[in-house]
């Protein structure tokens, strides 16, 4: 872009503009890291009241866990090199080796194998090297700065915090894959149709879009809890509760996420030109199968959107999964209130923060990787109106 | 398209949203004008203790409830009219407060202490979403190429946070003499915690909601920036408009569409507030409309949840809805209609 000569700007409004952004940046990313670095030091150093105890982790040194200069400098050579070859190398390896058919299981199956093997190496092999290295090394190995994962071992390990995320991971895979195919064909339809009924399914799902979930609960709650007497005329004695069962949660929660995904649907495919199906019928194609075999093959932009919009939501859920879930099914977010009841000692605390430090970095991974998609997910409803 | 295909496409949505979105609606409406209570019945039982000579025996009436044969309790529902909702809107103890004069004691009862909170969120945290928004959009505007990308990153990195651990985040930071609550202390020489009155807790609660839904607005108010007409902007600059007039009227009327769109999500998002009360663990002091029915769903110590009264305070939170969407939804209807004519 070419600035003008009346266009351009005054060195301080440059200056200023420059230092709100690194404000805003502080501000949105402190937070978030400032957890991150509590989750690895001993609660006294998590909860000291100067940030330099809190980064340098005195306490957590004095306990025999901390980090030397070697290991530091190591660690970031592994970890950048791991990077870089997660984003140069990776990608070529899944296209060789997964037939074209199932790219994306093969995407998935790379990205399972990469973690295993990078949480192996850096967490695993790592440190015996390095504890060999340290040994000999003398004052360049002794540790500098303080860093334990005793509270992710307690969490994931004693507390058995696997068992909520494997919870979790089943309600958002099945909140994903239900609402994609439920919200795609009714996405369509609506883009397609210029009736009156379809203006009024938009005005309908936009008012149960501004629904409080507390009130749709309260109307689950009683049915739930009693589900099985009420459908036992209908399944005979096999009637399920439907109360702590992860698939009835599903349900409810693609309800739920359903305005939103077809709002969204519909504005995709509105920016796919109707001449494209329409070419379709006239060769012949009933509307299903130029679904099929015209739209579907350009409409994975869109969709891959959407799911992640889906995926959000499922996973951050909340008040759904803690009314309805009991405790053996608990997922990984209302999990975490449990840790406010036993809240007693400053162990707890951190552990707590240990939690939700594992709820938060699928998250980042997520931003990371998909950015591009979720900004123009955020404008795609909004900007075309 | 025919009507039965659209009907094929749309079908499984539709029959989703109405079980469970409308079918629940229904229910809760019903529901908040009976109570389920368990049958009691009254029996007299005499109990005998072995004494010298005879037996000491007393006889008491006891109130237990009535089982059936496999020996559950029997429920009864029944139909109580507006009971419940005196019992959420407390509307004695509310005249009472009003004929005092006693703003204090209004705040007092649970549902216009939570309607006063919601409302004074959703109100005040509106603008500052939008103008916060705008204000980083702009300054991204202004940036270097190279580091845009970077700055979104970072930027989606509160929208996207769990909001249960997003307000956590905050909380451990100056819950007792976290960094911050410390850092205030020295600065002010005060003995400050955050998290005992209600006001302190508010004003996180704000920031922490602007700090979630900044990022959103700025995304969209960013896209809508690459748009603006240049031309327009440079004929202003050529009629001598200052940069805030240029602000003012080329680049705001033409995100009005946007700050509009904007202005309604924060407005039905905000509504339900939620999640701060649970993060910010406050119900002691500040409470949400959301996390009243919430509250009312949970089972209390003896196991019982007070769906009736719950029900009732969702029908309440309803109302309200209905105020938020009355406007923008005449408007589309309006459009509506002048299109189809």
């Amino acid at each position: 872009m070419s600035t003008s000569k009346a266009m351009q700007q005054s060195f301080a409004l440059r200056f200023s503009s420059g230092a709100f952004l690194a404000f805003w940046c502080l501000l949105a990313a402190f937070p978030i890291f400032w957890i991150a670095i509590m989750s690895f030091k001993s609660p006294v150093d998590a909860f000291a009241d100067s940030p330099w105890d809190v980064i340098s982790g005195p306490a957590t040194r004095a306990a025999g866990n901390g980090l030397s200069v070697i290991d530091i400098v190591v660690g970031l050579i592994v970890l950048y090199f791991s990077i870089r070859w997660a984003f140069t190398r990776l990608p070529g390896l899944v296209q060789q080796y997964s037939p074209p058919a199932f790219l994306v299981l093969g995407w998935v199956f790379g990205a399972v194998l990469y973690a295993v093997a990078f949480i192996l190496v850096f967490f695993g092999l790592l440190p015996l090297v390095l504890s060999v290295v340290n040994s000999i090394l003398g004052p360049l190995g002794t540790p500098v700065l303080g860093l334990t994962t005793e509270h992710y071992v307690a969490v994931w390990g004693e507390n058995e915090f696997y068992r909520n995320f494997l919870n979790s991971m089943l309600v958002t895979a099945g909140v994903v894959t239900i609402s994609l195919t439920v919200g795609t064909l009714a996405g369509y339809g609506l883009a397609r149709s210029g009736s009156d009924l379809a203006f009024w399914l938009l005005i309908l799902a936009l008012i149960f879009r501004a629904l409080p979930h507390s009130v749709l609960v309260a109307g689950y709650l009683p049915v739930f809890i009693n589900s099985s007497e009420i459908l036992r005329p209908i399944f005979g004695e096999g009637a399920p509760t439907l109360y702590g069962q992860p698939w009835a949660v599903i349900a409810v929660l693609v309800s739920i996420n359903q305005p939103f995904t077809i709002w969204m649907l519909r504005s995709f495919f509105q920016n796919i030109p109707a001449e494209l199906d329409e070419a379709a019928r006239v060769d012949g194609c009933s509307h299903f199968q130029a679904f099929r075999r015209v739209i579907m093959p350009v409409m994975w932009p869109g969709v891959i959107t959407t799911g992640l919009f889906s995926f959000l939501l499922g996973y951050n859920d909340f008040l759904v999964t803690s009314l309805l879930l009991d405790a053996q099914n608990q997922t990984m977010v209302p999990a975490i209130a449990g840790y406010f009841n036993r809240e007693t000692t400053t162990t707890d605390q951190v552990e707590a923060v240990a939690a939700a430090v594992s709820i938060t970095a699928p998250l980042f991974l997520l931003v990371m990787v998909f950015q591009r998609q979720i900004v123009s997910g955020l404008t795609a409803g909004a900007v075309k109106g | 398209m025919k009507f039965r295909t659209f009907a094929a496409f749309v079908g499984p949505s539709v029959f989703m949203m109405l079980l469970f979105i409308a079918a629940p609606l229904i229910s809760v409406f019903i529901q908040s004008f009976q109570v389920t209570q368990p049958i009691l019945e009254q029996v007299e039982v005499e109990t005998c203790t072995p004494g010298f000579l005879t037996q000491t025996c007393t006889t008491e009436i006891k109130t237990v409830p009535v089982l059936d044969d496999n020996g559950k309790t029997i429920t009864e529902t029944r139909w109580v009219g507006l009971q419940s909702y005196k019992n959420v809107l407390q509307m004695d103890k509310f005249w009472a407060a009003v004929g005092n004069g006693s703003w204090n004691d209004i705040m007092q009862i649970d549902f216009w202490k939570a309607l006063r909170f919601t409302l004074s969120f959703t109100l005040l945290t509106l603008p500052l979403v939008i103008g916060v928004g705008l204000a980083i959009a702009l300054a991204v505007n202004n940036a270097t190429r190279a580091i845009r990308g970077p700055i979104i990153f970072i930027s989606l990195l509160p929208f996207i946070i769990t909001p249960v651990i997003g307000s956590l985040s905050i909380y451990w930071l100056f819950v007792g003499d976290g960094i911050l609550t410390a850092m205030m202390e020295r600065w002010s020489g005060q003995n400050i915690s955050m998290f005992a009155q209600a006001w302190t807790i508010e004003l996180l609660m704000y920031f922490y909601r602007v700090w979630h839904v900044a990022p959103f607005a700025f995304v969209i108010f960013y896209a809508g920036l690459q748009t603006v007409n240049m031309d327009t902007l440079e004929s202003a600059v050529i009629d001598g408009a200052s940069r805030w007039e240029r602000l003012r009227h080329v680049i705001v009327p033409h995100l009005m569409p946007l700050i509009v769109f904007i202005a309604l999500i924060h407005l039905m998002d905000c509504y339900r507030v939620f999640e701060e009360i649970v993060g910010f663990r406050s119900q002691a002091h500040v409470i949400s409309l959301q996390w009243l029915t919430y509250d009312f769903m949970t089972p209390d110590d003896a196991g019982n949840r007070a769906i009736s009264r719950a029900s009732a305070s969702a029908m309440l939170t309803m109302i309200g809805i209905v105020f938020l969407l009355i406007l923008p939804l005449r408007r589309t209807w309006r459009d509506h209609k002048g299109s189809a004519h």
